[in-house]
């Protein structure tokens, strides 16, 4: 092996100082981390309510005097001199840190709340929850949780680092509309609305008021006590009901089938939109290995058949248990299930045979093999639980490990050192069902323009998804690629202007109308 | 499949080699084994300069992961070839026992220009082309203040550009008149030297180089220009454009003139010996192109082509319309056709600069056909694909501009300046925009 390979960009490159108004403005927004962290070890503070809002507004500022201090003053182009000689986004000391105080948080936030200061059993909170307690009666009525917490500093993080990224890509605009979407979404329908609707119905229960979180990344949607809030809360847990609903079987596919995944992935979902503004400068440590995409494919499908397994044993004891009141029967429900997977595993045999690749096929087999047939199993034999298993442990497993660990601690706190969308690519479900139907009911595609590419490996290198884009790019190929969340950086940071994400006419997707004479589709192994 | 026992060796791990290695491969099963002294696997030369800026490792630059050698059977060879000996097949290796062949390529790409300037073998002064250039580049960067570039064109501006991003000060010296005068119209060489300058290079042009000047120690220390001005620099980067690389070849019976001199069947006189790439060179011109012709993209089309004929079909290199792509600075080049700096016979051209001075296009039309001859854009991504097929079909500046939204290749929402363009042109060069079957 080459060992110089990978000495020559470490070769300690002159340092990439930062310049006075980017101290002054890191130093600001530090302040108001200091000041979270003087209230999370119950430091007792005079006029707390006003040192919360001042820390809120000096983490903003400190962001905001940053991303204007850092590309103001350049011509407005790619901005990444310097990514690997940098200890924050090369996995440095800086990068490794942070890594493993976003896992801590995490955490603490899913596990151990009470450090943060959440009262336990009714008793008020202390610590940070506790300071946060004003913002949130405010906002929802109710003394704060960690997840209002949580929810905060998420949502500063979007708009924070949203405005970063729309100085640093002032020279796009599908870059500059798509992230004023995201910080749009998670601000408003993520975070202030429900939090209003929470306050306006004081009475009814809680279920997610974020029509935008659906199933199955929202993998509660369609447990047994958010059903039952959903159905007791009255005209607006209804309209949430119907409308997510509405998204999974209609707007969802209509939307997907138009734009690709992307509608969703880095337009309009949280995580997605994390992984774009604070993500970004970590979106190049994704593996482009062939290896990491073998395993994605895997884990993501794993994923998938789980949570709909847990999905339907929980419907299943839901519609059993004769206290509830619903419009189906368990039995409806079951003869439901079992025609709408049947179908569409069907059609997708029937008619995209050809374009599966082996582990969707199997994917599909084991949803069409462990569903339709444990469901017959129990159906026949009238047991109360489908699959043998209690669906409550199926239920709280799937919580524990993929809801928390995976999409949290992993899919965030991994950030700095596997990228910014380990979770997206790895794990959710959502990106599973939507990729499925990007790679064969869809009009999205990435083009390639025809003989420009120089392999330079920029598209490749910046793909958070870890999609090797210049694979397909240099045999003047175009990229449909189940995983591809549409973000647009791969045509970004091309320097020869080779990609373009496009909708069009589903027929001429694949086509590689190359200009080489490379028009031969044998392929070499790798 | 092919399954002929001949063994192919290619003198060059370039993109030329490596596409004939990788053509053969999918055709047949027979040897092949790839040559070169620079590295151990191929990388892509274009993106030399993005390891130094530190936007990708030199990992990142290699577009096959490692195993994919091996596992197509490609056999790779890290050696200098000091000599090829025709009359018994087999080409002498700096390290180890010489390689018999029964097929040998030559894809030995280009080095760059030198023009005996005084002072040109000192430490510290270089070119770009390499990776050991590369390498060179970094140990020299730490104690380097100031850098003097000699020579306006692509490698030069990126050398630039490269060194700008470590904050080290930049002269340019061009010879011309604006940079890339040679090739540029005045128009767009004059937007790129205010870009230029915009990104505070010290930009002087009309400037040629006369020495560089030595410290005790043999390093560089200063250059003097034909102004008779002395610039303090600890590195002088040559990029006066590039020569095939092809001394090991002197004796050798193959054909040299400037590269290694093919038919159009990249065959050299020597039967069983091709040439392609950077060290070809065409005994005839090929349509405008010249001879040696040093790209990217001419490289890999020769690969495909000779891989055709080391399989037993007989190809001749057609290339068809020219197109060529670059990036200066933030501004990206894209031009298809040929448009030349100064209009040829029978020649029109047709510019809009949009009033940012950041985006261009430039059209060359025959004036008696109104035959679309070829574009130059500047900030606006253009499709290849359309421009091909007007160049193959010969079609005419109206049509192509009536269809100009066909054309564009800018990302989605990204403002549009058909109408514009449009508008202007029909100023000054009205004709017709009668609808017309594109
Ligand atoms: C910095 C830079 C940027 C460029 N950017 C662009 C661009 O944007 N667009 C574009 O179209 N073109 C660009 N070019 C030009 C393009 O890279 C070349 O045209 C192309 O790489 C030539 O490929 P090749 O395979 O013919 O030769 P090379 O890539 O030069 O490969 C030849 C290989 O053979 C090896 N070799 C030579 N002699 C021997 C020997 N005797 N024994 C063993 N090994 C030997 C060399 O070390 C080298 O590794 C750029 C060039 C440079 C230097
Ligand atoms: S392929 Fe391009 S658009 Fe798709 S996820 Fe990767 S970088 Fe984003
Ligand atoms: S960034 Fe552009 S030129 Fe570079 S490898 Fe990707 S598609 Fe090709």
């Amino acid at each position: 092996m080459d060992t110089k390979t990978h000495s020559l960009s470490l070769a300690n490159p002159a340092p990439q100082n930062m310049n006075a108004m980017q101290k002054l403005s890191v130093a600001i927004g530090l302040t108001g981390l200091f000041i979270f962290a003087l209230a999370l070890f119950n430091v007792q503070l005079l006029f707390k309510t006003a040192w919360l809002y001042v820390a809120i507004i000096f983490i903003l500022a400190g962001i905001l005097i940053y991303s204007l201090s850092t590309y103001k003053k350049l011509p407005p182009g790619i901005q990444n001199n310097g990514v690997y000689f940098k200890s924050i986004s090369a996995k440095g000391v800086w990068g490794w840190a942070t890594g493993i105080v976003l896992t801590l948080l995490y955490v603490f936030l899913y596990w151990f709340p009470q450090y943060l200061g959440m009262g336990k059993e009714g008793n008020n909170n202390t610590g940070l929850v506790g300071f946060f307690d004003p913002l949130s009666y405010f906002l929802n009525g109710h003394a704060a949780s960690q997840w209002f917490v949580y929810g905060v500093l998420y949502t500063m993080a979007i708009v924070g680092f949203g405005f970063k990224f729309l100085l640093k890509y002032r020279h796009n605009k599908y870059q500059q509309v798509r992230t004023i979407s995201v910080m749009f979404f998670q601000l408003g329908f993520a975070f202030l609305i429900p939090e209003i609707l929470t306050k306006l119905n004081p009475t009814i229960p809680y279920f997610s008021k974020d029509v935008k979180n659906m199933w199955p990344l929202n993998y509660y949607f369609f447990e047994d006590w958010h059903l039952k809030a959903m159905l007791e809360g009255g005209n607006l847990g209804m309209f949430i009901l119907l409308f997510g609903l509405a998204m999974i079987f209609i707007i969802s596919p209509v939307l997907t089938y138009f734009y690709g995944k992307r509608w969703y992935c880095s337009w309009v979902c949280g995580c997605g939109g994390l992984a774009e503004t604070a993500g970004d400068p970590f979106r190049h440590l994704s593996s482009k290995k062939l290896n990491a995409w073998k395993f994605e494919r895997w884990s993501i499908h794993t994923v998938l058949v789980l949570i709909v397994l847990t999905t339907i044993a929980v419907l299943y004891t839901f519609l059993g248990d004769p206290a509830n009141k619903t419009w189906i029967t368990k039995d409806e429900f079951t003869i439901g299930v079992v025609i709408f997977l049947s179908v569409v595993i069907a059609v997708i045999f029937i008619f995209k045979r050809k374009q599966l690749d082996k582990d969707v096929k199997y994917t599909l087999a084991a949803l069409g093999i462990i569903v339709v047939g444990s469901i017959l199993i129990n159906f026949l034999s009238g047991q109360k639980n489908i699959l043998f298993i209690d669906s409550n442990q199926l239920r709280s497993w799937y919580g524990f490990a993929i809801g928390a660990a995976f999409s949290g601690v992993i899919g965030v706190g991994f950030y700095p050192l596997m990228g910014s969308r380990v979770w997206c690519r790895f794990g959710c479900p959502m990106a599973a069902i939507l990729g499925l139907q990007q790679k064969l009911f869809s009009r999205f595609r990435i083009t390639t323009n025809g003989g420009q590419c120089i392999s330079c490996g920029n598209c490749s290198t910046y793909c958070e998804m870890g999609i090797d884009v210049r694979a397909y790019a240099q045999k003047g190929e175009n990229i449909v690629r189940s995983s591809c969340v549409g973000c647009g950086i791969c045509a970004a940071v091309c320097p020869r202007g080779v990609l373009k994400l496009e909708n069009g006419d589903e027929k001429d997707r694949f086509n590689p109308q190359a200009i080489l004479i490379e028009k031969d589709k044998i392929t070499l192994a790798g | 499949m092919n399954k002929s026992h001949e063994h192919i060796v290619i003198i060059g791990n370039g993109i030329s080699g490596i596409t004939t290695a990788r053509e053969v491969r999918k055709k047949s099963s027979q040897p092949i084994t790839v040559i070169s002294a620079e590295s151990d696997y191929f990388f892509s030369r274009t993106a030399l300069m993005y390891v130094y800026m530190g936007h990708m490792k030199f990992e990142h630059i290699q577009p096959y992961e490692q195993f994919f050698w091996q596992k197509n059977n490609i056999g790779l060879v890290k050696a200098l070839v000091t000599k090829v000996d025709t009359s018994v097949k087999e080409v002498q290796l700096d390290n180890g026992e010489p390689i018999p062949y029964d097929k040998l390529v030559i894809a030995s790409g280009s080095k760059p220009n030198t023009f005996g300037w005084p002072g040109q073998q000192l430490k510290g002064v270089m070119g770009m082309y390499s990776k050991q250039d590369l390498e060179y580049l970094e140990a020299c960067s730490p104690g380097c203040k100031h850098a003097v570039i000699v020579g306006g064109g692509l490698i030069g501006i990126e050398m630039a550009e490269m060194l700008h991003s470590r904050k080290i000060g930049v002269t340019f010296l061009v010879r011309e008149a604006g940079f890339w005068g040679s090739v540029l119209p005045s128009a767009e060489s004059e937007m790129i030297n205010r870009h230029i300058r915009e990104h505070h290079i010290n930009l002087k042009v009309n400037t040629k180089l006369v020495e560089i000047l030595a410290d005790s120690n043999n390093n560089a220390r200063a250059v003097v220009t034909d102004k008779g001005e002395t610039i303090e620099c600890q590195v002088v980067a040559l990029t006066a454009g590039v020569t095939p690389n092809i001394a090991f070849l002197q004796g050798s019976g193959i054909e040299l003139g400037k590269g290694v001199k093919v038919n159009p069947f990249l065959e050299t006189n020597i039967r069983d010996v091709f040439a392609i790439g950077d060290c070809a060179e065409q005994h005839e011109a090929i349509d405008l192109r010249k001879q040696v012709e040093a790209v990217w993209y001419t490289g890999k089309i020769m690969g495909e082509t000779l891989a055709q004929t080391l399989c037993g079909n007989r190809t001749a290199y057609d290339p068809g319309p020219w197109f060529n792509s670059a990036k200066f600075f933030d501004i990206e080049y894209q031009t298809y056709g040929w448009v030349w700096p100064t209009p040829r016979e029978n020649e029109v051209q047709f510019y809009w600069e949009h009033p940012g001075g950041k985006k261009a296009i430039r059209i060359a039309y025959n004036k008696n056909t109104r035959t679309f001859l070829g574009i130059n854009c500047f900030g606006i991504r253009m499709r290849h694909q359309f421009f091909d097929k007007v160049l193959r079909e010969q079609l005419t500046v109206d049509t192509v501009l009536q269809n100009f939204e066909k054309a564009n290749f800018d990302p989605e929402l990204f403002t549009t300046y058909e109408n514009d363009i449009r508008a202007a042109f029909q100023k000054n060069h009205s004709k017709l925009m009668t609808a017309n079957g594109y």
